[in-house]
């Protein structure tokens, strides 16, 4: 395609945010003076500005282009990524998970591990971990260049340097407090940024239901714009997918998988002021992210109305015969944004980009510093020594990243493999953490057998269908291909791999005591450590109207 | 000491998209007089009018609320 041209302005506004990140870098750095500054943004958030940055942690710039590009292919399915899919876990996590995570003291999700298990659980969640946020970081820093590159025309090296430099410089200089600011700029550049497609589309189309009439005079048989009522049958929807793989695989293995053991957005929680503060981290995260669809999924379906439509003049880019879904959101920007505007659309990308990048930075700092180095390599390490550890973490963290970056470039097929990463790390370490959490005779040799045997397996069943060593329906227990709902039921499938080899050896092998798990397991630990306040300000009345407004979303779009 | 002489996020958040938004909307007015080539869907509304004005609006009140404080 001809590149979007870049005007004065945009070149303006562009510098503009470069200027300002690196700014708050340098200002941050003088508040930034132990450890717990560094790598807990010294516990004093409030829990709006923790919950906006847990919510913007996992608000890259990947998943605004993906998963615009994957309504375009799914539909309205790719919604429950946002509801089902992400709110009772966050709720779960605030109410009932977060007072074990938050009292216990700990730096890092791997730090609990070391708590209620033992070391060798603690240091094989630590390295799986570190390893994959190295690779999303550099597949990140890829993606970014890719993207400038096919839209804006920009060079590859200059664009994986320049971010790669910046967010070096700003996490090294002032750690999560940085990165945590950056986050939170990053999520109103993003709504500024990309909300006024949503309006623009709906204008020009003339109103949602009438985007929705459009697509389905469009798509006869398969359902693009619902979210539950064809999901009885899988090839009547448009991810060919059982509402129970919806439910197990996404809405509770690989959901709960990330966001209730996934240290890149929990570390954001562990920042807050206090256990009130920190469980209202995740609950007031979850109405922000309720809230996402109204971007990425009204634009996707904006994009399918368009290009069902001759006349528009709208169509997605295609590479090598195959249709580019990624290409949706920069195609909306250029199709409605005059200059200025354009402007703002790529800083809200390049924001999301890179604050994608320094929240994997943050995390791999953390844990390699306390869950590796100091958990194995030098255990008597002093405070001031660990905070220069973790700043040249962080420069070694963005250098790998770099080389993971260009691993990627010249070799693609990476990409895909990234796609199903989470499910080989994040969801039999769900397995291991509810178990933990909730029975005191879980052993430590239980769940290090238990998270091994899930962690293969999950990689096992990944590389069989890949190399069609085995038909995948054997995984899916449908006949209708689709990788989405293989990622899905693999999770569950993981999951409960993870939790049966965990129960099982747990039975035979030596447990600990219960006064050594007080305050790490669920009925040995008080219920209450909340301070007193107004019913309407507890957690669990805030959770509850999450809840509610949740069940209303997903009637309205059935 | 240092640490409680800190601008809260708000203010930097108001600050950028006070800025931005200001330069969008100037930059709006200025098309509004001297055309631009490139065409685009819907520019006869002048959306980076009105857009750049709420976020300059948002941003602005953000700014002098927060202006200030020190957390």
């Amino acid at each position: 395609m001809q590149a979007i041209g870049l005007s004065f302005i945009d070149w303006i506004i562009i510098f503009v945010y470069f200027g300002f990140v690196l700014g708050i870098g340098w200002y941050l750095r003088r508040f930034t003076t132990s450890q717990e500054d560094f790598f807990l943004a010294g516990r004093k958030n409030s829990s709006w500005v923790a919950g906006l940055a847990f919510l913007s942690a996992n608000l890259g710039a990947l998943e605004l282009l993906g998963m615009t590009g994957n309504t375009f292919k799914y539909g309205m399915y790719v919604a429950h990524f946002y509801w089902i899919g992400a709110i009772p876990a966050m709720l779960f996590l605030g109410i009932y998970m977060m007072p074990f995570y938050y009292s216990s003291k700990i730096n890092s999700v791997p730090g609990y591990l070391k708590l209620r298990f033992d070391e060798k659980t603690r240091v094989l969640n630590g390295i799986a971990f570190a390893v994959m946020t190295l690779l999303v970081s550099g597949i990140n820093l890829y993606a970014m260049a890719l993207v400038l590159h096919t839209f804006l025309g920009w060079n590859w090296d200059v664009s994986m340097w320049a971010s790669a430099i910046t967010v070096a410089i700003y996490v090294g200089l002032s750690g999560l407090m940085s990165a945590i600011f950056t986050e939170i700029i990053q999520f109103f550049l993003i709504w500024f940024g990309l909300f006024l497609i949503s309006i623009l589309g709906i204008i020009e189309i003339g109103s949602l239901s009438e985007i929705i009439a459009r697509i389905n005079q469009y798509s006869n048989h398969i359902s693009f714009t619902t979210l539950w009522s064809s999901s009885s049958n899988p090839t009547q929807n448009g991810m060919f997918i059982h509402w129970g793989g919806i439910v197990l695989g996404l809405g509770f293995v690989l959901s709960f998988g990330y966001w209730t053991t996934d240290f890149l957005v929990i570390q954001r929680a562990f920042s807050a002021k206090d256990l009130r503060s920190a469980r209202m981290t995740p609950i007031l995260a979850s109405f922000f992210k309720m809230a996402l669809p109204f971007i990425v999924i009204v634009a996707g379906l904006i994009a399918i109305a368009l290009s069902n439509d001759p006349k528009s003049g709208f169509s997605l880019l295609h590479d090598g015969g195959q249709i580019n879904y990624d290409s949706a959101l920069p195609l909306l920007i250029a199709r409605y944004y005059p200059s200025g505007l354009v402007g703002l659309g790529v800083t809200a990308l390049l924001a999301g980009f890179m604050a994608g990048q320094a929240g994997n930075v943050s995390a791999f700092n953390t844990v390699w510093t306390y869950d590796i180095y100091k958990a194995v390599l030098n255990k008597k390490a002093s405070d001031s020594h660990l905070l220069w550890m973790g700043r040249m973490s962080t420069l070694a963290g963005v250098a790998i990243s770099l080389v993971t970056a260009y691993w990627a470039k010249s070799f693609p097929s990476i990409m895909d493999y990234m796609q199903a990463i989470f499910s080989w790390v994040n969801a039999p370490l769900f397995a291991t953490m509810l178990l933990g959490m909730f029975i005191w005779w879980i052993t430590p040799n239980g769940a290090f057998w238990g998270l091994v045997a899930g962690m293969v397996s999950s990689f096992t069943m990944y590389l069989a269908v890949k190399f069609s060593w085995i038909n995948e329906s054997i995984i899916t227990m449908s006949s209708v291909r689709s990788d989405m709902a293989t990622n899905f039921w693999r999770a569950w499938w993981a999951w409960l791999i993870c939790a049966v080899v965990t129960i099982m050896i747990s039975l035979f092998t030596k447990k600990r005591s219960k006064e050594e798990l007080v305050g790490l397991v669920k009925g040995l630990t008080r219920e209450n450590h909340d301070q007193p306040v107004p019913f309407t300000k507890r957690p669990e009345f805030v959770a509850l109207i999450s809840l509610i407004v949740l069940v209303i979303l997903n009637i309205i779009f059935w | 000491m240092l640490e409680h002489k800190m601008k809260p996020i708000w203010f930097f958040v108001g600050l950028i998209l006070l800025v931005m938004g200001g330069l969008i909307m100037l930059n709006g007015i200025y098309l509004l007089f001297n055309p631009s080539q490139r065409v685009t869907v819907l520019s006869e509304i002048h959306p980076d009018i009105w857009w750049g004005a709420i976020m300059a609006a948002f941003g602005g009140f953000m700014y002098f609320k927060t202006r200030k404080e020190t957390v």
